[in-house]
Protein backbone atom coordinates (compact mmCIF):
# COMPACT_ATOMS: atom_id res chain seq x y z
CA UNK A 1 0.00 0.00 0.00
CA UNK A 2 2.65 2.26 0.97
CA UNK A 3 4.78 3.91 -2.07
CA UNK A 4 8.28 3.49 -1.74
CA UNK A 5 9.21 7.41 -1.27
CA UNK A 6 6.88 6.72 1.75
CA UNK A 7 9.18 3.70 2.83
CA UNK A 8 12.27 5.43 2.16
CA UNK A 9 11.28 8.57 4.65
CA UNK A 10 10.50 6.02 6.89
CA UNK A 11 14.07 4.39 6.75
CA UNK A 12 15.83 8.14 7.01
CA UNK A 13 14.04 9.20 10.10
CA UNK A 14 14.86 5.57 11.44
CA UNK A 15 18.25 6.31 10.59
CA UNK A 16 18.35 10.12 11.99
CA UNK A 17 16.77 8.86 15.34
CA UNK A 18 19.54 5.92 15.70
CA UNK A 19 22.20 8.57 14.50
CA UNK A 20 20.72 10.72 17.07
CA UNK A 21 21.13 7.95 19.88
CA UNK A 22 24.20 7.07 19.00
CA UNK A 23 25.21 10.54 19.51
CA UNK A 24 23.74 10.66 22.59
CA UNK A 25 25.14 7.46 24.45
CA UNK A 26 28.73 8.49 23.14
CA UNK A 27 28.90 11.87 23.98
CA UNK A 28 25.94 12.66 26.80
CA UNK A 29 25.47 9.45 28.87
CA UNK A 30 29.08 8.22 29.06
CA UNK A 31 31.01 10.95 30.35
CA UNK A 32 28.73 11.83 32.56
CA UNK A 33 27.76 8.63 33.81
CA UNK A 34 32.33 7.64 34.20
CA UNK A 35 32.21 10.47 36.90
CA UNK A 36 29.83 9.35 39.28
CA UNK A 37 29.51 6.07 41.39
CA UNK A 38 27.00 3.74 40.74
CA UNK A 39 23.94 3.90 42.96
CA UNK A 40 24.14 1.59 45.92
CA UNK A 41 21.15 -0.60 45.98
CA UNK A 42 19.86 -0.14 49.60
CA UNK A 43 17.31 -2.62 51.11
CA UNK A 44 13.99 -2.18 49.88
CA UNK A 45 11.63 -0.59 52.65
CA UNK A 46 8.31 0.09 52.98
CA UNK A 47 7.90 3.24 50.91
CA UNK A 48 9.81 2.36 48.22
CA UNK A 49 7.52 -0.59 47.47
CA UNK A 50 4.77 1.76 48.08
CA UNK A 51 6.55 4.06 45.45
CA UNK A 52 7.24 1.33 43.10
CA UNK A 53 4.07 0.56 42.19
CA UNK A 54 2.22 3.37 42.31
CA UNK A 55 4.47 4.20 39.62
CA UNK A 56 3.92 1.14 37.64
CA UNK A 57 0.30 1.94 37.80
CA UNK A 58 0.81 5.08 36.44
CA UNK A 59 2.70 3.68 33.41
CA UNK A 60 0.83 0.85 33.18
CA UNK A 61 -2.27 2.94 32.35
CA UNK A 62 -0.33 5.44 30.68
CA UNK A 63 1.04 2.43 28.18
CA UNK A 64 -2.26 1.43 27.65
CA UNK A 65 -4.02 4.51 26.61
CA UNK A 66 -0.84 4.61 23.65
CA UNK A 67 -1.29 1.48 22.94
CA UNK A 68 -4.42 0.60 22.71
CA UNK A 69 -6.63 -0.13 19.90
CA UNK A 70 -10.13 -0.11 21.61
CA UNK A 71 -10.91 3.69 22.92
CA UNK A 72 -12.89 2.16 25.91
CA UNK A 73 -9.76 0.03 27.09
CA UNK A 74 -7.65 3.41 26.24
CA UNK A 75 -10.15 5.17 28.69
CA UNK A 76 -9.65 2.66 30.94
CA UNK A 77 -6.21 3.06 31.24
CA UNK A 78 -6.73 6.83 31.37
CA UNK A 79 -8.36 5.99 34.85
CA UNK A 80 -5.33 3.54 36.09
CA UNK A 81 -3.12 6.52 35.38
CA UNK A 82 -4.67 9.33 36.72
CA UNK A 83 -5.32 7.00 39.75
CA UNK A 84 -1.87 6.18 40.52
CA UNK A 85 -0.58 9.84 39.73
CA UNK A 86 -3.08 10.73 42.40
CA UNK A 87 -1.12 8.16 44.55
CA UNK A 88 1.97 10.00 44.03
CA UNK A 89 0.74 13.59 45.17
CA UNK A 90 -0.52 11.40 47.98
CA UNK A 91 3.31 10.33 48.28
CA UNK A 92 5.10 13.64 47.83
CA UNK A 93 2.37 14.97 50.76
CA UNK A 94 0.53 17.06 48.66
CA UNK A 95 -2.94 15.88 50.43
CA UNK A 96 -5.07 18.42 48.31
CA UNK A 97 -3.51 18.46 44.88
CA UNK A 98 -4.14 14.91 44.87
CA UNK A 99 -7.75 14.85 45.93
CA UNK A 100 -8.41 17.43 43.76
CA UNK A 101 -7.01 14.83 40.70
CA UNK A 102 -9.58 12.36 42.04
CA UNK A 103 -12.73 14.89 42.15
CA UNK A 104 -11.53 16.84 39.10
CA UNK A 105 -9.74 14.07 36.91
CA UNK A 106 -11.56 11.01 37.92
CA UNK A 107 -15.06 12.72 38.81
CA UNK A 108 -14.93 14.80 36.06
CA UNK A 109 -12.62 14.88 32.76
CA UNK A 110 -12.60 11.06 32.94
CA UNK A 111 -16.76 11.06 32.83
CA UNK A 112 -16.82 13.43 29.97
CA UNK A 113 -14.54 11.70 27.61
CA UNK A 114 -16.66 8.08 28.57
CA UNK A 115 -19.73 10.20 27.33
CA UNK A 116 -17.80 11.49 24.24
CA UNK A 117 -16.44 8.44 23.36
CA UNK A 118 -20.37 6.91 24.01
CA UNK A 119 -21.56 9.07 22.15
CA UNK A 120 -19.31 9.56 18.84
CA UNK A 121 -18.15 6.15 18.16
CA UNK A 122 -20.62 3.31 17.35
CA UNK A 123 -19.90 1.24 19.51
CA UNK A 124 -20.07 -2.08 17.37
CA UNK A 125 -17.03 -0.58 14.97
CA UNK A 126 -15.30 0.96 17.45
CA UNK A 127 -12.01 -0.91 17.22
CA UNK A 128 -12.31 0.91 13.48
CA UNK A 129 -11.86 4.30 14.67
CA UNK A 130 -9.14 4.03 17.15
CA UNK A 131 -7.23 2.15 14.37
CA UNK A 132 -3.52 3.67 15.24
CA UNK A 133 -1.46 5.34 11.94
CA UNK A 134 2.16 3.87 11.99
CA UNK A 135 2.90 1.74 15.27
CA UNK A 136 6.55 1.74 13.65
CA UNK A 137 6.58 5.95 14.02
CA UNK A 138 5.14 6.03 17.69
CA UNK A 139 8.02 3.47 18.28
CA UNK A 140 10.32 5.94 17.07
CA UNK A 141 9.15 8.93 18.42
CA UNK A 142 9.61 7.27 22.22
CA UNK A 143 13.25 5.86 21.28
CA UNK A 144 13.64 9.63 20.06
CA UNK A 145 12.02 11.90 22.70
CA UNK A 146 12.72 9.45 26.26
CA UNK A 147 16.09 9.48 25.98
CA UNK A 148 16.02 13.03 25.77
CA UNK A 149 14.44 13.67 28.71
CA UNK A 150 15.77 11.11 31.00
CA UNK A 151 19.27 12.49 30.47
CA UNK A 152 17.97 15.89 31.21
CA UNK A 153 15.93 14.45 34.31
CA UNK A 154 18.76 12.22 35.27
CA UNK A 155 22.04 14.01 34.61
CA UNK A 156 21.07 18.04 35.52
CA UNK A 157 22.15 18.07 38.97
CA UNK A 158 19.44 19.73 40.91
CA UNK A 159 19.20 22.03 43.33
CA UNK A 160 20.07 20.36 46.75
CA UNK A 161 17.13 19.31 48.62
CA UNK A 162 16.54 20.51 51.83
CA UNK A 163 15.28 17.53 53.86
CA UNK A 164 11.56 17.34 52.71
CA UNK A 165 8.63 18.18 55.84
CA UNK A 166 7.26 15.79 57.54
CA UNK A 167 3.72 15.29 56.32
CA UNK A 168 1.70 18.23 57.34
CA UNK A 169 -2.02 19.17 55.87
CA UNK A 170 -1.27 21.43 53.69
CA UNK A 171 -5.70 22.72 52.67
CA UNK A 172 -5.07 25.41 55.17
CA UNK A 173 -1.79 27.08 53.18
CA UNK A 174 -3.08 26.55 49.90
CA UNK A 175 -6.44 28.02 50.86
CA UNK A 176 -4.31 31.52 52.40
CA UNK A 177 -1.79 30.94 49.35
CA UNK A 178 -4.83 31.04 47.02
CA UNK A 179 -6.73 34.38 48.05
CA UNK A 180 -3.33 36.12 49.15
CA UNK A 181 -0.24 35.70 46.41
CA UNK A 182 -1.98 33.59 43.80
CA UNK A 183 -5.33 35.90 44.27
CA UNK A 184 -4.98 37.85 40.63
CA UNK A 185 -4.74 33.96 39.06
CA UNK A 186 -7.25 32.85 41.05
CA UNK A 187 -10.00 35.29 39.88
CA UNK A 188 -8.14 34.50 35.95
CA UNK A 189 -9.00 31.07 36.38
CA UNK A 190 -12.89 31.56 37.24
CA UNK A 191 -12.91 33.81 34.63
CA UNK A 192 -11.33 31.11 32.32
CA UNK A 193 -14.07 28.28 33.29
CA UNK A 194 -17.12 30.52 33.05
CA UNK A 195 -16.21 31.18 29.28
CA UNK A 196 -15.34 27.51 29.14
CA UNK A 197 -19.03 26.86 30.49
CA UNK A 198 -20.41 29.41 28.16
CA UNK A 199 -18.70 28.09 24.98
CA UNK A 200 -19.03 24.34 25.37
CA UNK A 201 -22.39 24.50 25.26
CA UNK A 202 -22.18 27.02 22.52
CA UNK A 203 -20.28 24.78 20.31
CA UNK A 204 -22.01 21.39 21.51
CA UNK A 205 -25.25 22.33 20.97
CA UNK A 206 -27.56 21.49 18.16
CA UNK A 207 -28.43 23.83 16.04
CA UNK A 208 -31.84 24.62 15.47
CA UNK A 209 -32.45 25.83 12.07
CA UNK A 210 -35.70 28.17 11.95
CA UNK A 211 -37.36 27.19 8.49
CA UNK B 1 15.20 5.64 49.57
CA UNK B 2 13.13 7.04 46.93
CA UNK B 3 14.61 10.37 45.34
CA UNK B 4 13.70 13.38 43.26
CA UNK B 5 15.07 11.55 39.90
CA UNK B 6 12.13 8.77 40.54
CA UNK B 7 9.51 11.05 39.62
CA UNK B 8 11.21 12.99 37.32
CA UNK B 9 11.55 9.83 35.58
CA UNK B 10 8.04 9.03 35.84
CA UNK B 11 7.59 12.31 34.87
CA UNK B 12 9.21 12.29 31.55
CA UNK B 13 7.83 8.62 30.67
CA UNK B 14 4.13 10.21 30.99
CA UNK B 15 4.66 13.11 28.97
CA UNK B 16 6.51 10.65 26.26
CA UNK B 17 3.99 8.21 26.53
CA UNK B 18 1.66 11.44 26.22
CA UNK B 19 3.06 12.72 22.78
CA UNK B 20 3.35 9.40 21.06
CA UNK B 21 -0.18 9.08 21.74
CA UNK B 22 -0.84 12.17 20.51
CA UNK B 23 1.22 11.53 17.30
CA UNK B 24 -0.60 8.57 16.50
CA UNK B 25 -4.07 8.73 17.11
CA UNK B 26 -6.48 9.16 14.50
CA UNK B 27 -9.36 9.29 16.90
CA UNK B 28 -10.08 12.73 18.33
CA UNK B 29 -10.80 11.79 22.11
CA UNK B 30 -7.82 9.34 21.50
CA UNK B 31 -5.74 13.11 21.01
CA UNK B 32 -7.28 14.34 24.12
CA UNK B 33 -6.58 11.65 26.08
CA UNK B 34 -3.00 12.11 25.13
CA UNK B 35 -2.58 15.71 25.80
CA UNK B 36 -4.27 14.97 29.57
CA UNK B 37 -1.47 12.60 29.34
CA UNK B 38 1.10 15.04 29.05
CA UNK B 39 -0.48 17.60 31.34
CA UNK B 40 0.14 15.13 34.09
CA UNK B 41 3.06 14.27 33.59
CA UNK B 42 3.92 18.18 33.66
CA UNK B 43 2.25 18.22 37.51
CA UNK B 44 4.27 15.10 39.00
CA UNK B 45 7.20 17.10 37.82
CA UNK B 46 5.21 20.14 39.54
CA UNK B 47 4.71 18.75 42.96
CA UNK B 48 8.25 16.43 42.80
CA UNK B 49 9.99 19.43 42.90
CA UNK B 50 7.61 21.29 45.19
CA UNK B 51 8.52 18.70 47.92
CA UNK B 52 11.76 17.69 47.08
CA UNK B 53 13.45 21.73 46.36
CA UNK B 54 11.39 24.42 47.33
CA UNK B 55 8.80 23.63 49.54
CA UNK B 56 5.82 25.71 51.03
CA UNK B 57 3.03 25.41 48.58
CA UNK B 58 3.77 27.07 45.39
CA UNK B 59 4.46 24.04 42.94
CA UNK B 60 1.19 22.74 44.41
CA UNK B 61 -0.78 26.29 43.70
CA UNK B 62 0.97 26.20 40.09
CA UNK B 63 -0.09 21.98 39.70
CA UNK B 64 -3.58 22.93 40.73
CA UNK B 65 -4.27 26.08 37.95
CA UNK B 66 -2.86 23.33 35.63
CA UNK B 67 -5.41 21.06 36.66
CA UNK B 68 -8.28 24.00 36.48
CA UNK B 69 -6.91 24.45 32.68
CA UNK B 70 -6.41 20.89 31.42
CA UNK B 71 -10.51 20.47 32.62
CA UNK B 72 -11.58 24.06 30.60
CA UNK B 73 -9.58 22.68 27.64
CA UNK B 74 -10.93 19.07 27.97
CA UNK B 75 -14.63 20.81 28.04
CA UNK B 76 -13.97 22.66 24.69
CA UNK B 77 -12.07 19.76 23.31
CA UNK B 78 -14.87 17.51 23.58
CA UNK B 79 -17.57 20.16 22.73
CA UNK B 80 -15.68 20.85 19.01
CA UNK B 81 -15.43 16.94 19.02
CA UNK B 82 -19.17 16.11 19.34
CA UNK B 83 -19.26 19.09 16.81
CA UNK B 84 -17.12 17.51 14.24
CA UNK B 85 -19.22 14.38 15.01
CA UNK B 86 -22.43 16.27 14.00
CA UNK B 87 -20.79 17.94 11.12
CA UNK B 88 -18.77 15.14 9.33
CA UNK B 89 -20.32 11.93 10.72
CA UNK B 90 -16.66 10.62 12.07
CA UNK B 91 -14.36 11.52 14.32
CA UNK B 92 -11.63 10.50 12.41
CA UNK B 93 -9.24 13.30 12.73
CA UNK B 94 -8.24 13.20 8.69
CA UNK B 95 -11.44 13.23 7.40
CA UNK B 96 -12.01 16.83 9.51
CA UNK B 97 -9.94 18.88 7.44
CA UNK B 98 -13.18 21.89 6.70
CA UNK B 99 -13.70 24.39 8.00
CA UNK B 100 -16.83 24.65 6.82
CA UNK B 101 -19.69 22.27 6.04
Amino acid sequence: MRTNAGKLSWVAAAALVAAFLGYMIVEVILPAGAGRAAPTAGALTLPDVVFYALAAVTLAGAGGVALSRNILYSALGLLFCLLGAGGLYVFLSADFVAVTQLLVYIGGVLVLVLFAVMLTSRITEINVSNTSFGRFGGILMFVAVAPVLLAVALLTPWAAASAPGALAPTTATIGNALLTRWLLPFELASVVLLATLVGAVVIARKEIKAD
Amino acid sequence: MISLNHFLVVGALLFTLGLVTVATRRNAVGILMGVELILNGANVNLVAFNHYVTGGVTGQVFALFVIVLATAEAAVGLAIVLSIFQTFKTIDVRHADLMRE
